[in-house]
Formats: C-alpha cells, structure tokens, sequence
C-alpha cells in the first residue's frame, strides 16, 4: 500500500538539500528517481539516507520497461529490491510505458499499443514487480503524442483492469491527462470521467512544453516549467472529487532554485486544505 | 501483431525515421511530425546523459559539436541497462577514433578522466582509518586497505592539466602533449579530487590496492625513483581519507 500523507511533495534533487535541511516549507513528502540510488554509495545515498529520516518518502522508477517485451529485466528488478529494502519507501510507483529494448536503455518513456495481449504482458508484469518487492505498486498514466489503429481498449479502462487483475494502486498524472487529451483532441474532463479515481494513490503534477502541427497545438510532457493553469483547473476538479491525495509536483529539467518549487507546492497545499476543510464541515 | 515485433519495430524506427505499424494520429497526416517527438527524446536524452557525464568534454568541443559527436557515438553505444551512470566507458575509445578530433588527441583521455570521476562519485563508502591505527601496526609487516573511489590513471596526454583548465579559475594548460598520472579519490565529504601523481607513488599505490604490505609497496616506488619517499603520497591518501583499514601481515 502507499502511506504517502495526503499532501504536496515535490522531486528531490541534489542542489536543493541544504535548502530543504532549513525550511522544507509545506512539503509533506519527497520522490526520487529510483535510477539516481543505484551506484553503490557516495553523495546520493548520503543525501538519500539523511532525507528518509525526516520525511516520507516516494520511490518513483523510470527504467523498469513494464509495457516492454514479455518478461522483465530481473537484474533491474533485484535493483529495485535492494533499493526499496534499504530505504523503506513509502510508495513505489513505475509508468505505463517502454523504455528498454532487448539489452539497450533508450532513456525515454515508449507508447504501447493497448490490446488485451499488452494487457496481459502488462498485468503480468505488475504482478511480477509486486511479488519481488513485497509491497503494492503505483502505475502512472502516460504523457502520449501518437496513437495506435490496433488499440482496442482506452486509456483509462486499459489502467482500471491492469489494476483490477493485479491489485495495484494508480498513480493520476494530471498534467499527462492534458496533454494526452489536448494532442488526441479531446476533453480531459471525458478522460478523468471514465478513469477510476477510487484506484488512484498519488497525484503528479508537472510542466509542459507546446509546439505547433497544422492541426493545433501539439503539447510535450517536458517536466521543465511550472504546472499550467488548465492543470491546476483539472487538480482542483479532481480533489473536489476524491478529497485530499498526496500530490507530486516535478520539476526535472532546468530546476529552479528551491524557492520556485516550494511555491509550487504552496499552490498545491492550498487546494488540497481548502479540499480538507470542505471535507470536515461537512 | 505479437508485442515484441511492434517493439522491434518501433525501436528500428526510433533509428532511421520508418513509421512503426499501426501508428496514427488524430490527423493521420500528422503522424510523422508526433513520432518524431520520441526520436528526439530519446536522442536529445541519450545526448544529455552523456553531456552530464562527461562535462569538460563538452566545454572543450562546444555545445553543438557535441551533439554531433553524442549522436555519432549513441549509434553504436547505448547504456546497457537504466543504470546511466554506468554508461560512457566506452566514449573514450571513440573519441580516439573520431577523425575529426584527430588534431586533439589530450581528447580521449580526458574523457578516461570524467568516467573515473563518474566511478568515484558513485563508488562504494568506506570509513577512514584513525591515525593511531596506522601507529599500532609493524611497518614492515603494514597492510593498508585503500577507499573503493581510488584509481590511478596514466595518460599520454596532459588530460589533468585540459580538465582543470576547465574548472572555475583554473590555471591555462602549458603543454596538452606532456604524458600525466592521476590519482583519483572521493574524500569523506563526498569531494572527488584529481591529483597529478608521480610515477613511483602511481606504483607504491598500486601495491597497496593489491594488498601487498607497505614496505613492499614502497620498494616498487623505489625501483622507479632510488629517491622517492613515500610519506608524501601517504599524507595525501591519509588526508583524503583514502585509508580505510590498517592492519598487520599474517607472520
């Protein structure tokens, strides 16, 4: 299961730890990239190891590949392993998507075409992660540009039974939910409509980017600029729905200084309290 | 379609542009502009990992050089697992192979010198050994177990003199053609330092990281330099925290 609190956190990175050190500000958890906690020691586990014992912690994996080929890379997910064992995270959540081929890393988040066969692949593979780590997972929503004639089952549906075969938790990125819809043409309120928030543990929040096709805009999920206004709309609609959520915002390319982010999660507070206070004068 | 051929096929097209099966767009004539968002990513990401990698290398070449240079170097050599910081043993080779870096060969060992760094920064911790411990033990028979982070590293080239040129007031380079050792460790704050060594310290060190005892070490640093004395090199391990056991020989 997920324990994160119900409140912001933001992504840690390595310049803002003195930072955090004197004033975490309203920031209720922290995420990492499980990737950055594989070298054998040095400044990220030190870092890692003093962050963990002041604050909950999420363990965010980008590299396991779990809508690649048929079978997971084991060596990874003994990786994984160690690392959840040492550190005791709070949440592990990974991404519906690709990233690995064969024994190459291609360092990017893949779209997969969603079939009851990739379905299949994919709940297995969730199973497999959860028996190996001993502990629920989250799976995230992706960020997509294209789209697949051979899909048969939509996004939100595809996310439902993955985890209603393998009992996993979701993980909602919100800013993915608008870009997705906003490059496939359609209303993200009709996406979080058929998308099962009671399944959902943990909220992201994040920047994109836009570029522009003949059609329209065509948005990028570059995790580089600060959460855009129609996201934040989205946030406070679905808050209003499923009352307070632990909510990430990331910030990975081009980090601000820690102000910047501690402000975003301000942001993010307050709708999440205003949310809560409705909750208890009900 | 089985979900390994889709992969292959999309992984080709990730390469040389061929729209995998099945892919479509909103407006389908739009489908070559969308998948180009991934080729990018992954190149431009691939490209960032290395810059972030081998950072003086990129000073030295420029921003877009490198790219091209990344690009070239990606083709044929990609990280084996997503474990990045793993990633870039090999870009040292290359470099070396690169015609058009051939006037430039301090090049491929200062790219040795960032992975060296790389593997010190993420290198096992250690705990140094108290000053008294060393004291306790027969010099003779002295056993000194270096950190995980140290490495010594011979260059042809004046690869340590190019990367502190390119550190933040650092002095201009004299001679890129002067052959240089580095010794290369991580001290107890987490500081990876890169110190131009002599030959005879690189072989008294050495010993040491094959577990022969002290004075045996110090005999190889004498066979090159009949002068040598080993305390200085000590005193710099010791104050880097680069001893982290001390003990004696089995009689």
């Amino acid at each position: 299961m997920s324990h994160l609190p119900a409140r912001p956190g933001v992504g840690f990175k390595s310049k803002h730890f003195a930072d955090i050190a004197r004033n975490p500000g309203p920031v209720g958890f922290f995420e990492v990239h499980a990737e950055n906690y594989m070298g054998a020691g040095g400044l990220p586990h030190a870092q890692l190891t003093a962050l963990r014992a002041d604050h909950p912690l999420s363990v965010h994996g980008v590299g396991l590949s779990i809508g690649g080929h048929k079978g997971l890379d084991e060596d990874h997910l003994a990786r994984l392993k160690t690392l959840c064992d040492r550190y005791q995270p709070d949440s592990f959540s990974e991404h519906l998507a690709w990233s690995s081929h064969g024994a190459e890393y291609l360092n990017d988040l893949l779209p997969l075409p969603y079939t009851e066969q990739t379905l299949q692949i994919v709940a297995d593979h969730v199973d497999r992660v959860q028996e190996v780590l001993g502990r629920q997972m989250l799976l995230e929503n992706p960020a997509t540009y294209v789209l697949f004639e051979q899909s048969t089952i939509p996004e939100p549906e595809f996310m439902a039974s993955v985890a209603d075969r393998t009992g996993c938790g979701l993980l909602l990125d919100v800013n993915n939910v608008f870009v997705s819809c906003a490059n496939h043409r359609r209303d993200p309120l009709d996406y979080l409509a058929e998308f099962r928030l009671d399944l959902v543990a943990e909220i992201h929040l994040g920047g994109h980017d836009q570029e522009d096709l003949p059609s329209g805009p065509l948005l990028i999920d570059s995790h580089g600029a600060p959460v855009a206004d129609p996201v934040w709309a989205l946030f406070r609609d679905i808050i209003a729905r499923t009352g307070p959520l632990p909510t990430l915002v990331e910030w990975d390319n081009d980090v601000p200084e820690w102000s910047v982010l501690a402000a975003e999660a301000a942001r993010a507070d307050a709708i999440l309290r205003e949310r809560g206070q409705s909750l208890a004068a009900q | 379609m089985p979900h390994s051929d889709f992969l292959t096929a999309f992984r080709a097209g990730l390469q040389d542009g061929t729209l995998p099966p099945g892919l479509t767009a909103i407006d389908p004539a739009e489908t070559g502009q969308r998948f180009a968002v991934y080729r990018n990513n992954v190149a431009v990401g691939l490209s960032e990992a290395l810059a972030a990698r081998f950072p003086v290398i990129r000073r030295l070449v420029g921003e877009e050089f490198f790219a091209a240079l990344a690009r070239g170097f990606i083709r044929d050599d990609r990280p084996a697992s997503p474990v990045i910081a793993e990633w870039g043993e090999g870009f040292a080779d290359f470099l070396r192979g690169f015609a058009p870096l051939v006037a430039h060969p301090y090049m491929a060992d200062v790219a040795r010198l960032e992975h060296a760094r790389g593997r010190a920064f993420h290198a096992a911790d250690a705990m140094p050994v108290a000053p008294g411990d060393l004291a306790a033990c027969a010099p003779d028979r002295l056993i000194l177990g270096l950190h995980p982070s140290v490495q010594v590293l011979r260059f042809g080239h004046a690869a340590i003199s190019v990367w502190l040129a390119n550190q933040p007031d650092g002095p201009p380079v004299r001679d890129h053609a002067r052959a240089e050792t580095a010794l290369i460790l991580r001290d107890p704050a987490f500081q990876v330092h890169v110190v131009g060594i002599a030959e005879a310290d690189a072989a008294l060190i050495e010993a040491l990281q094959q577990g022969r005892p002290l004075a045996d070490a110090a005999r190889c640093a004498l066979r090159i330099d009949p002068d040598h004395s080993a305390q200085h090199i000590l005193v710099r391990l010791m104050s880097g925290g680069a001893i982290t056991s001390a003990q004696e020989e089995a009689p």
